[in-house]
């Protein structure tokens, strides 16, 4: 069974979602690290990109295969998580902590709707 | 597409954890504890393998060395009983049909061992090449691949406990598998089944294959799992099978070869003997005399870059001078490696070239195969 925190909001397409004020933090999914498997590279978005909704902005390659990442809200990048350049594993090892992936500024509120919850997540991936 | 077929160890992959895909109509365990980490256990110490998906098909007869040799690439009559080698199957065009094993496993019995999703094709055109050839009544193909199970059994650690499965010498000659040379085969009795055991693989360890009936693989690969246990052995899947022929340069069909690609072109230039006649022959002739347009090499990425992929183009300068055939993240070399079709004149070792990976260009190195080598 994945590790799903319930404090996060989640997509269809495995990314986690955590506001903090004006800023949502965007990493994967542990059930998204453990289908990908080992993560060799991950390429982010650069900072200060604005990006809409769904708009595909980066790409997790495991030794087996690329992914592409998409934003799961629309905003500008503020930071990223520039650590996994040379430690991409800290996605595999710590998806919700050490293994983010970038922050995002949104300007109104964003619309979380179209979000998942931990249980809603959990019953798209089968393991509710 | 119809549902994936599953070998006779399917229940022992899922007890174990392992997650499938479909790899040429299989459903096949791609890894059970990482890529990563089965990649180094079997550089290391020894991972067992489900090959079961392969196809063995016996051709026999009073002339199915000489059948063998008209139809493909190297000489089977070089073999004597017990040995083995790697060999072709090309079309008029000099094109691969499929790249197999064939073992001499008797005076005039050979097993062939080929390709998952090539079966049909090399039954059907085996069999009309012995129309063709003349020979029905004196050289027989049979498939015998829904009754054999494979299992692959690979790295440093697996002479130390592989002699134990067996009670009895072997019954072609020698006493044990681990008397087995590379490339050697001979058959030894398991809970009264003959079993094949070949000093051969895929990974560029020592280690053995194995095939037995399916009714006894399920035990054998319990077996295995059991000796080897004190020895650090773990079920490995097709991603690190994957991943380890990429970093010895070996082809897998599909990528580096096709009909459309001949022995020569992807570098296995002596595994196909001049000296005799066989079906290419004449095309493979006049690529050695005039030299192919285009050769299989292996590279590495030189500085960070996102894993090469096959598809990707390669660059020299402003001229796109190949595509990549396989492409992975090396596990043992921690960098990005692969193989690449290049257009000749740039086909040489050393080679400066850009890799493009999603429109932008990273440094990458021609080199020879293999890229591993143990140190």
């Amino acid at each position: 069974m994945s590790n799903i925190p319930d404090h996060l909001k989640y997509t269809a397409s495995h990314e986690w979602i955590r506001i903090e004020g004006d800023t949502a933090v965007i990493g994967v999914t542990d059930h998204a690290q453990a289908e990908l498997t080992d993560i060799v590279y991950v390429e982010l978005p650069e900072v200060g990109r604005t990006l809409a909704a769904g708009e595909g902005c980066g790409v997790v390659e495991s030794v087996k295969t690329a992914s592409d990442l998409y934003a799961p809200i629309a905003g500008e990048i503020t930071e990223i998580n520039s650590a996994l350049e040379d430690a991409p594993e800290q996605v595999n090892e710590s998806p919700y902590d050490n293994g983010w992936f970038f922050k995002l500024k949104f300007s109104s509120d964003p619309d979380l709707s179209g979000m998942l919850d931990a249980a809603g997540y959990a019953s798209q991936i089968g393991e509710s | 597409m119809a549902d994936p077929r599953r070998t006779t160890l399917f229940e022992t992959h899922q007890a174990l954890g392992a997650r499938c895909i479909d790899f040429g109509g299989w459903e096949m365990p791609v890894q059970y504890s990482g890529i990563v980490d089965e990649h180094r256990t079997v550089r290391e110490a020894c991972g067992l393998f489900d090959i079961s998906h392969m196809g063995e098909l016996m051709v026999g007869g009073a002339r199915a060395t000489e059948f063998l040799d008209s139809t493909l690439t190297n000489t089977a009559s070089n073999l004597a009983v017990g040995d083995a080698q790697y060999t072709l199957m090309c079309n008029e065009r000099g094109g691969v049909l499929d790249d197999l094993y064939v073992y001499r496993i008797a005076k005039e019995v050979y097993l062939l061992v080929v390709n998952a999703s090539r079966i049909p094709q090399d039954l059907a055109e085996l069999q009309r090449l012995v129309i063709e050839f003349g020979s029905t009544r004196t050289v027989n193909v049979v498939d015998e691949s829904d009754n054999l199970s494979a299992v692959a059994v690979q790295g440093p650690h697996v002479n130390r406990f592989v002699n134990q499965l067996f009670t009895m010498p072997g019954l072609i000659a020698v006493e044990h598998p681990a008397a087995l040379e590379k490339n050697q085969i001979d058959v030894f009795i398991f809970e009264g089944k003959d079993v094949y055991v070949s000093r051969t693989g895929y990974t560029g360890e020592d280690g053995f294959e194995l095939i037995a009936p399916n009714e006894v693989i399920t035990t054998l690969w319990g077996r295995l799992m059991e000796l080897g246990q004190d020895h650090g052995i773990k079920p490995a899947g097709l991603g690190a099978r994957d991943t380890l022929r990429m970093e010895m340069g070996y082809p897998l069909y599909g990528h580096e070869l096709s009909e459309e690609v001949s022995p020569l072109e992807a570098g296995l230039g002596c595994f196909v003997d001049m000296e005799k006649s066989f079906r290419g022959r004449g095309e493979l002739g006049h690529q050695k005399n005039e030299g192919t347009t285009r050769r299989n090499m292996a590279f590495t990425m030189i500085a960070k870059s996102p894993p090469p992929r096959e598809g990707y183009p390669v660059w020299i300068g402003e001229e796109k001078v190949g595509t990549v055939t396989s492409g992975t993240q090396s596990p043992s070399l921690q960098a990005g490696i692969g193989m690449a079709h290049i257009n000749q004149p740039y086909a040489k070792a050393g080679a400066e070239i850009e890799i493009e990976i999603r429109g932008r260009r990273f440094p990458a190195e021609l080199r020879k195969k293999p890229l591993y080598q143990k140190s």
